[in-house]
């Protein structure tokens, strides 16, 4: 009764603090700027259960494709347990579900087969961050935190898992020697294939101990789920959620076609023609800047796309900038964002909605020679297994840099000028075009 | 050119006649002196072919690509607007382009702004004229030898095109290779994003010489392009390791035009 009631409060208090932490990231989405993306929606659905659900682009890197496979099913399947969990927690009754019968022994049979999947997934991932070192994992933006991060998540993972084995393995051994509340006269429930092997290690233990041991195993699990579901959000683990919609929000345009500024299209054609009839602009409306100096500047997909990287680096060493030592990196220009739109976010819930703290994407953040590095050649992009697109942010930067600021390298704003003297980025007469077809 | 004489767009209306296809020659395609000879490369295979082409001639002007990736959207649409303009005067509808660059802008980023035509890569339009039988190439000086084939950013994955340029070099009975990272997962030669006309950054190595060493690895005897930059870029990598007598850089129409022993 007590630890029902006790169950019942944890799981709420999870709960609401899951739900308001979404909350302050949807707003802080939200602060991006408009865009549409509610068009071609039966491409959107495919491309989701492509790139997302069938995990199409992971395909690349073999090995971490397998284990993410194991880990990605193993952990969703796994929840169905959590179900159960659940009720048995709020209503005090024990594997509620154990009436499917056979069913029900298949299940918990598979589940523990995928715990062992998971559990050797975790174990090879944290092997090539901290044994192997792989050099994607120890690039410059991978401080302390984006490091500790993902170890925190995979110890979790094999806490849990342990835990999920215990529990059963405790479970089994209960209802074998008969004791109350666990057995049932129909025989034993559920199918404990992997958990059976670790019986030898608590066959000696009196049934008062192994029910400590369930239960405490049991909490853990609960407790962790609940903790971890909160942790998401903080982590690059938010992925697990956010793929989802960050892949049926992908680009279906070709990855060469960069967006036209609807802004200045309405400014070159009165340039052109000062009668031209262009849309009204909303005179109240405050005058949006070129170009993004701040997270503020760039559009909500570019903001989801922030909190859907895993930080998994595969742009960046596809990166020919970064190949050849320069200090740009795609995951670190996603990093940035999303490491300044929480702070934006932060400065919101402390001083309200007006507040400038003086910082900016672009300056604090992010250097102009991160920006001019890049040749835009969409490697990133192809790269990316949940379809971000640093490129746009930087291309959304330059902007800003040129248009706003003129501050361009020299060489790039010669280019500049002789294209708008003479038609062409070199110092050439427009007169001599046709020269190639006159000379031998 | 020795035996025929390009026309322009101007011209052709003049005579009360249009082309088939408007070359979009482009700037590098006009000015740069390695450029210039793929131009005449092109320009040679359409007329052997039989299509009827014209050129902008001097009303061409800079599509606005290297102004737009730099981030001087102003520069780009004014660009794209007068380049609409007069793309639209004389009606055309269909153009093909010596450079990926163009391709990728007039075919993706003019529709919005007015200018809708079928924009073809000239390794596209060079595919086509094999398909249906008016361009014949079989063997010719290239036959046997070890070509490897390096993607343009702006063809392969800004546009999925990786198909046309590979199949068309296969006509000439040559060995095609494949560099490890190659298509979708190709590696800029460097120059995109309007780095071809800016110093690059701060780094280890330059993008072009990492790029040749990969090619070189495949120990090819010609290393094929399909753009200016590449083309560029490539042949100073290539030179970097002291190369270029054993290995030739060479745009694709180069290839062809050579094959078929055209003047
Ligand atoms: C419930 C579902 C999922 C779970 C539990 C999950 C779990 C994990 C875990 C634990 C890691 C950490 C590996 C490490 O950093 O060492 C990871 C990495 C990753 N996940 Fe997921 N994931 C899920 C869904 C997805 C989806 C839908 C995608 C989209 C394709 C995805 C893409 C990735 C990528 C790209 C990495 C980095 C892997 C690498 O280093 O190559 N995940 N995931
Ligand atoms: S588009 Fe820019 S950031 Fe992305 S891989 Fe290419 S050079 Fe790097
Ligand atoms: S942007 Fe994509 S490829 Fe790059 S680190 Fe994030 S998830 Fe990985």
């Amino acid at each position: 009764m007590i630890s029902s009631i006790l169950f019942t409060i944890l799981l709420i208090i999870g709960v609401i603090l899951f739900t308001k932490k979404i909350r302050e990231v949807i707003r802080n989405i939200q602060l991006g700027r408009k865009l549409d993306l509610s068009d071609r929606s039966s491409e959107r659905w495919a491309t989701m259960a492509r790139v997302a659900l069938g995990q199409s682009k992971m395909g690349s890197r073999p090995v971490a494709a397998f284990f993410h496979v194991l880990i990605y099913v193993g952990f969703i399947i796994i929840n169905i347990e959590v179900i159960e969990i659940i009720i048995d927690g709020v209503f005090g009754t024990h594997r509620v579900l154990s009436f499917m019968g056979g069913l029900y022994d298949v299940l918990i049979g598979s589940f523990e087969f995928l715990a062992i999947g998971v559990l050797a997934a975790c174990f090879v991932f944290l092997s090539r961050r901290n044994i192997i070192k792989l050099r994607r994992f120890h690039m410059r933006e991978m401080t302390k935190w984006p490091k500790s991060d993902a170890n925190i998540i995979l110890f979790t993972e094999i806490l849990l898992m342990s835990a999920f084995l215990i529990m059963n393995a405790c479970d089994y051994q209960l209802q074998m020697l008969g004791a109350e509340h666990y057995s049932r006269a129909t025989g034993i429930v559920g199918a404990f294939p992997v958990s059976s092997m670790l019986l030898p290690m608590i066959s000696g233990m009196s049934i008062d101990s192994l029910i400590i041991l369930e239960r405490s195993c049991w909490w853990f699990h609960i407790i962790g789920i609940l903790a971890f579901l909160n942790y998401v959000p903080y982590s690059k683990h938010f992925h697990i959620l956010l793929a989802f919609p960050n892949t049926y929000y992908s680009k279906l345009t070709p990855k060469g076609e960069f967006t036209n500024m609807e802004s200045v299209t309405n400014e070159v054609k009165l340039m052109m023609d000062p009668s031209a009839a262009v849309p009204s602009v909303d005179p109240n409306a405050a005058p949006q800047r070129f170009g993004a100096k701040d997270v503020k500047d760039l559009t909500w997909k570019q903001l989801m796309d922030s909190y859907s990287c895993t930080e998994c680096g595969r742009c960046t060493s596809s990166c020919p900038a970064n190949l050849t030592g320069k200090l740009l990196s795609p995951r670190k220009i996603m990093m940035d964002t999303r490491d300044r739109l929480e702070e934006v976010g932060k400065n919101i819930d402390q001083h309200g909605a007006d507040h400038d703290d003086g910082k900016s994407l672009l300056g604090n953040y992010i250097t102009e020679e991160e920006l001019w590095a890049c040749t835009t050649c969409n490697a990133c992009t192809e790269a990316c297994p949940v379809n971000i697109d640093p490129l746009s942010i930087i291309v959304e930067m330059r902007r800003y840099l040129v248009m706003e600021q003129s501050s361009a390298p020299t060489e790039l704003n010669g280019m500049f000028t002789k294209i708008e003297n003479n038609g062409a980025p070199w110092q050439f007469s427009p007169a001599d075009r046709m020269n190639w077809a006159n000379e031998d | 050119m020795e035996n025929f004489k390009v026309l322009t767009m101007a011209e052709m209306m003049a005579n009360g006649e249009k082309p088939e296809v408007l070359f979009w020659v482009g700037c590098a395609g006009s000015f740069d002196d390695r450029a210039k000879k793929v131009t005449k490369a092109i320009a040679k295979i359409l007329h052997a072919t039989g299509v009827k082409f014209a050129v902008l001639g001097t009303e061409e002007s800079c599509t606005g690509d290297p102004a737009k990736r730099a981030g001087n959207e102003f520069l780009f649409q004014m660009q794209a607007m007068n380049n609409i303009m007069i793309l639209n005067g004389y009606e055309v509808t269909k153009i093909v382009t010596g450079c990926p660059h163009c391709f990728n802008t007039l075919k993706n980023e003019y529709p919005s702004l007015g200018g809708n035509y079928e924009v073809l890569h000239h390794s596209q339009l060079l595919q086509q004229l094999i398909d249906s039988g008016k361009l014949k190439v079989a063997g010719g000086p290239f036959k046997g030898k070890k070509i490897v084939f390096h993607d343009p950013c702006y063809l392969g994955r800004a546009n999925n095109e990786y198909e046309a340029p590979r199949s068309v070099i296969q006509k000439l009975d040559i060995y095609l290779t494949e560099m490890k990272r190659s298509k979708a997962n190709g590696l800029c030669c460097g120059a995109g994003g309007a780095q071809m006309f800016k110093e690059p950054e701060n780094g280890v190595k330059d993008i072009n010489v990492e790029r040749a060493e990969e090619a070189l690895q495949s120990d090819p005897d010609v290393i094929a392009v399909g753009c200016p930059f590449c083309n560029t870029m490539m042949t100073d990598g290539v030179k970097n390791f002291n190369k270029e007598d054993k290995v030739q850089v060479k745009d694709i129409a180069e290839l062809i035009a050579e094959a078929i022993d055209i003047k």
